[in-house]
């Protein structure tokens, strides 16, 4: 595993072209484009204020970084450098902007969601939509980018509106049975659509592509509700994580709950195998120290080695316990994803932040769970394989694969603190970003076998 | 009078007095007990003598103290103590017996005394265990009811608290209830409040929208260098009525590829299973037996023969384009005879199953559950059952072999054993037959040899009249030179004497037996013998008869008397 000089870097905002080739950061208000290989800078665009937020186009043609603060996207060419494209909002105010699928319009989100505007790069035309919902997932384009879903709310009631991406069409519009609705997501086959309520209900519903209701689940009543939705990459599965620390997995035949997946502070299966972070101190010699320690020697000697160990079931795992006074209470499945190959779900419950839990698809079964010394910030799947990347807010990166896992030092003077990452789409590489720097890391083919 | 009286009372109410004191002082022990009363009870005896001594009679008051006592004593029962010739006497004799008898009466009385005391001991120990007994059993008593009574509170106070917890349980319901009834009040009034500020929020949004868009805001626009190309290179069409339809139907399109996706999908998965079900059932077929799986089916359900002919059927489709064909029919006819096949083999399975748990449980009994003694019993028994089976086996063996040897021609095989049992007996009345006869030979010859005798006898017997009737003449001229021959005369007439009934019956039977009895008689010496026993009877008789009038016991001479006549008279009737 090799490891790049680390570069400079804000708001974290690091991301790969989607044809691999190109990586863009942002610094400040710089965005900088790199070659992927050898991380020579290509280009270097100055926008008008601190970047909040870069995108790629698909074609990887475009990339636009959004100024909310400001109301302002501004649009760069890789292939023309001086073409430039400057999106004001004016006075109507910016919260979000993203790329139409064809990679030739911007949506912009107005301030108050009180519309969103489509601007073309091709022609002149804006589209406008109103009463778009105030919502996360409020915007869903299936995967082949034909379709696009948005929620809406008008008097009172939740609406989903399918338009046409390449027109901007309204195909459909119907309202859905949801007090509140909270997000939608479509199936990766672009077909199903899954539309769930807020946390006060448990309350998800399917639509068919031409607007009918396929099937409504609930689960329980009264308690706080679902969390997060992760659709399988086959479409076959949709896990459902909610605030009663479990996972429903329905199937896409009956829509029915297949199974359910329980995470308990307390693993006592003695099948399951339990990888825990152990932190090894380095070997202190006192008397080998020096007085003034050299400046690498004391780097080292603050950097702490960690290792998996097998823990012996059972195993008690460290629990948080949630503040029920407050709103979003840390509990409940936060974090859940599907292993590109379809075998793997890899969840995470929000009391045990230091655990994830990595579930067997194929047997319905709890496979292996991983418990790390610190809360986990983010864990992502190999795009390529079933390899799992990790990372928990300090100098390591943690990767797990059916094989095992390793705990990996990033080999930096400065304590590069991992926030996030995000894989290369050949999954050969990733960045690591922390809050002001970044640095990619590259994986060799032959230690992922 | 009156002294003695005031004076016993004290030594009854002594005695009275121990019995209580013996009664109110339980807690001594019998053996202390007897102790006293060994030591007190002669205390009051001697003062009540000494005070009788004293008191009692006087030199001045003899004469009336035993009047006074004589009274008493006859009123007692007691003889009188005054002799009765001569008035106001004293009777020494009776006094003293009196005196006898009153001390005889007084050890016995203090002898009964004591035994009644010791049984009062006993008695009053018996008591005193049970009234210890008592005190135990009422302390116990005492205790189980404030057990009960513990008990009774205790249940009370649970039952106190059940009620009490229901009560909590139905408020704790109601609470819930209450709850929910406030939780559903106050979602719908949050949601009438929601509504009501999402209509102001969306009026704001409204007006807010009218202020910032329909100014001609001159900020809100892209600047753009120049417009790029689309990604197909096409220019964007016009919006129309055509688009529309263009984009439902592309819309449909793509429902439908995912549907069709999805069919292809099923119909793989649906062709693995069939293939999987079609091994299956060939499997299954291969190993059920085949002769077993036939009668079953047509048991098991009367269209069995259809049934199969479908399936053979169906197997032929299944040989041509089976998985063309996903049709109703055959999919029923596969389900059926999967199920058909299964069940067999489930049954069979089962029945294996069963087999080797009985088989199982069966060694586990054998030595564990049933005892050695079941064990043999039962192996006796069976032995027993076996023997007879083999008995009758044999029998059976024998019957047909009998039937196979007699070459009668009917197969009735009651005639049979009937002939069998005929010839059975005839050899047995045979046999009977020829020793009957046997018998009757001997008897012939031993009637023969009884006429020889008879002859014999006749002429030994007249040869011995001969002798007689010489012998007789001898004596006779001896006897004419005696004068004493009346005794002679005598014994002869008793010799001949015929007026005795028994000798009469004697001879009578004595002659019945003769023809009989014959080959038992003496033969001629021992007649010898017997004659020349008579003259010795005879004397011997003679010395009898002297020595019976010397000596005193008459009774033996007459028994003895009697037993030579009989004798004589049976050696008599013998001669004849």
């Amino acid at each position: 595993m090799n490891f790049s000089e680390v570069f400079k870097l804000s708001s974290l905002l690091c991301k790969f072209s989607p044809d691999g080739k190109y990586l863009a950061s942002c610094v400040q208000y710089r965005l900088i484009i790199r070659d992927v290989n050898n991380l020579q800078i290509l280009q270097l665009y100055t926008c008008l204020d601190q970047i909040q937020y870069t995108e790629w186009s698909s074609d990887s043609l475009f990339i636009l970084c959004a100024m909310y603060k400001r109301g302002i996207v501004q649009v760069w060419s890789l292939e023309q450098p001086d073409w430039h494209c400057k999106i004001d909002e004016g006075s109507a105010g910016l919260v979000a902007s993203c790329w139409s699928p064809d990679g030739r319009h911007i949506l912009n989100t107005t301030e108050f969601y009180l519309r969103i505007t489509v601007w073309s790069l091709c022609t002149k035309s804006v589209s406008y939509i109103k009463y778009p919902k105030a919502c996360q997932h409020g915007i869903a384009f299936t995967k082949d980018g034909r379709y696009m879903a948005l929620a809406e709310r008008r008097d009172c009631k939740d609406y989903i509106s399918l338009f046409v991406c390449s027109d901007w069409q309204l195909l459909r519009h119907f309202d859905t049975e949801t007090q509140d609705l909270s997000g939608i997501e479509w199936a990766p086959n672009g077909c199903v659509l899954a539309v769930w309520d807020t946390c006060l209900e448990y309350k998800i519903l399917l639509y068919s592509l031409d607007g009918r209701l396929l099937s409504t689940y609930s689960a329980y009543e009264w308690s706080l509700g679902i969390k997060s939705v992760a659709w399988s990459p086959s479409s076959q599965f949709l896990a459902i994580g909610s605030y009663d620390e479990k996972v429903r997995i329905l199937n896409h035949v009956t829509w029915k709950k297949i199974t359910e997946f329980e995470h308990p502070v307390t693993i006592a299966n003695p099948k399951i195998i339990v990888y825990k972070e152990t932190e090894k101190s380095a070997r202190v010699e006192t008397e080998s120290l020096a007085f003034p320690p050299a400046r690498a020697q004391a780097s080292s000697l603050f950097s702490t080695k960690s290792k998996y160990d097998i823990s012996q079931v059972p195993v008690t795992l460290q629990s948080v316990k949630p503040v029920t006074d407050r709103a979003n209470p840390r509990i409940g499945i936060g974090m859940l994803a599907f292993s590109p190959d379809n075998c793997f779900l890899a969840t995470k419950n929000d009391n045990i932040p230091n655990a994830i839990w990595i579930w067997d698809v194929q047997k319905l079964k709890l496979f292996v769970v991983l418990e790390q010394l610190y809360a986990i910030q983010l864990f992502q799947w190999d795009p390529r394989q079933p390899r799992l990347a990790i990372c928990t807010g300090n100098s390591k990166v943690y990767l797990w694969s059916p094989a095992g896992c390793v705990s990996v030092q990033v080999p930096m003077e400065d304590d590069l603190q991992v926030l996030s990452l995000c894989w290369h789409s050949s999954g050969d590489s990733m960045a690591l970003l922390s809050k002001d720097n970044f640095c990619m890391c590259y994986l060799e083919r032959e230690e992922v076998k | 009078m009156g002294d003695w009286k005031t004076i016993t009372v004290p030594a009854l109410s002594s005695a009275s007095k121990i019995s209580y004191q013996n009664t109110s002082e339980k807690k001594m022990s019998p053996s202390s007990l007897n102790m006293q009363q060994v030591l007190r009870s002669p205390l009051p005896l001697y003062k009540s003598m000494h005070s009788f001594s004293s008191a009692f009679c006087t030199e001045e008051n003899v004469e009336q103290s035993i009047s006074y006592l004589n009274r008493e004593l006859t009123t007692l029962g007691f003889p009188s103590l005054y002799s009765e010739c001569k008035d106001k006497e004293l009777n020494v004799v009776s006094v003293l017996n009196c005196l006898n008898e009153l001390l005889v009466l007084q050890r016995k009385n203090l002898r009964a005394q004591e035994e009644v005391e010791i049984q009062h001991l006993k008695l009053g120990s018996d008591m005193d265990h049970l009234q210890n007994c008592y005190a135990k059993v009422k302390e116990q008593l005492e205790a189980s009811r404030r057990e009960i009574v513990g008990l009774q509170e205790r249940d009370r106070q649970q039952q106190c608290k059940n009620r009490n917890l229901h009560q909590l349980l139905k408020n704790e319901k109601d609470e819930v209830q209450k709850l929910q009834n406030i939780i559903a009040s106050r979602a719908t009034q949050y949601n009438h409040d929601m509504k009501r500020k999402e209509r102001e929020y969306n009026k704001l949004k409204e007006r807010l929208h009218q202020l910032v868009m329909n100014k001609k805001d001159k900020k809100i626009a892209m600047d753009v260098l120049n417009y790029v190309g689309r990604v197909d290179g096409k220019r964007g069409a016009w919006r129309t009525g055509k688009t529309e339809a263009r984009n439902e139907e592309e819309m449909y399109k793509v429902l439908l590829g995912g549907y069709e996706q999805r069919q292809k999908q099923l119909l793989v998965e649906n062709a693995e299973l069939k293939k999987v079900l079609q091994q299956m059932k060939r499997e299954m077929i291969s190993l059920l037996p085949p002769q077993k799986q036939k009668p079953k089916e047509r048991a098991e359900d009367g269209i069995g023969p259809v049934l199969s002919d479908m399936e053979e059927d169906a197997v032929e489709l299944n040989k041509e384009n089976m998985w063309e064909l996903s049709c109703e029919t055959v999919r029923e006819q596969l389900t059926n005879s999967i199920r058909k096949q299964w069940r067999m083999l489930k049954n069979h399975v089962e029945k294996l199953d069963n087999q080797v748990s009985r088989a199982h449980s069966g060694a586990l009994n054998g030595s564990d559950v049933i005892s050695r003694e079941d064990h043999e019993l039962e192996t006796e028994k069976l032995e027993l059952e076996i023997q007879q089976c083999k008995e009758m086996i044999k029998t059976q063996q024998q019957l047909l072999q009998q039937q196979l040897m007699s070459p009668c021609d009917d197969d009735d095989t009651s005639v049979l054993l009937q002939d069998c049992y005929l010839l059975e007996e005839r050899e047995r009345l045979q046999e009977e037959w020829k020793l009957f006869r046997e018998q009757k030979k001997n008897f012939e010859r031993e009637r023969r040899s009884f006429t020889e005798a008879a002859i014999r006898l006749g002429l030994e017997r007249k040869a011995f009249e001969e002798d007689r009737g010489t012998w007789l003449k001898q004596q006779f001229l001896s006897m004419t030179s005696d004068h004493k021959n009346s005794e002679h005369v005598k014994t002869q007439s008793a010799y001949s004497g015929s007026s005795d009934p028994d000798n009469q019956l004697m001879n009578f039977r004595s002659r019945q037996k003769k023809p009989h009895c014959l080959p038992s008689v003496p033969p001629s010496e021992e007649f010898c013998q017997t004659i020349q026993h008579i003259p010795h009877n005879s004397n011997s008789s003679v010395v009898l008869n002297k020595t019976t009038e010397d000596s005193k016991p008459k009774q033996w001479k007459g028994l003895n008397k009697a037993e030579t006549e009989k004798c004589i008279k049976t050696s008599v009737t013998e001669d004849f």
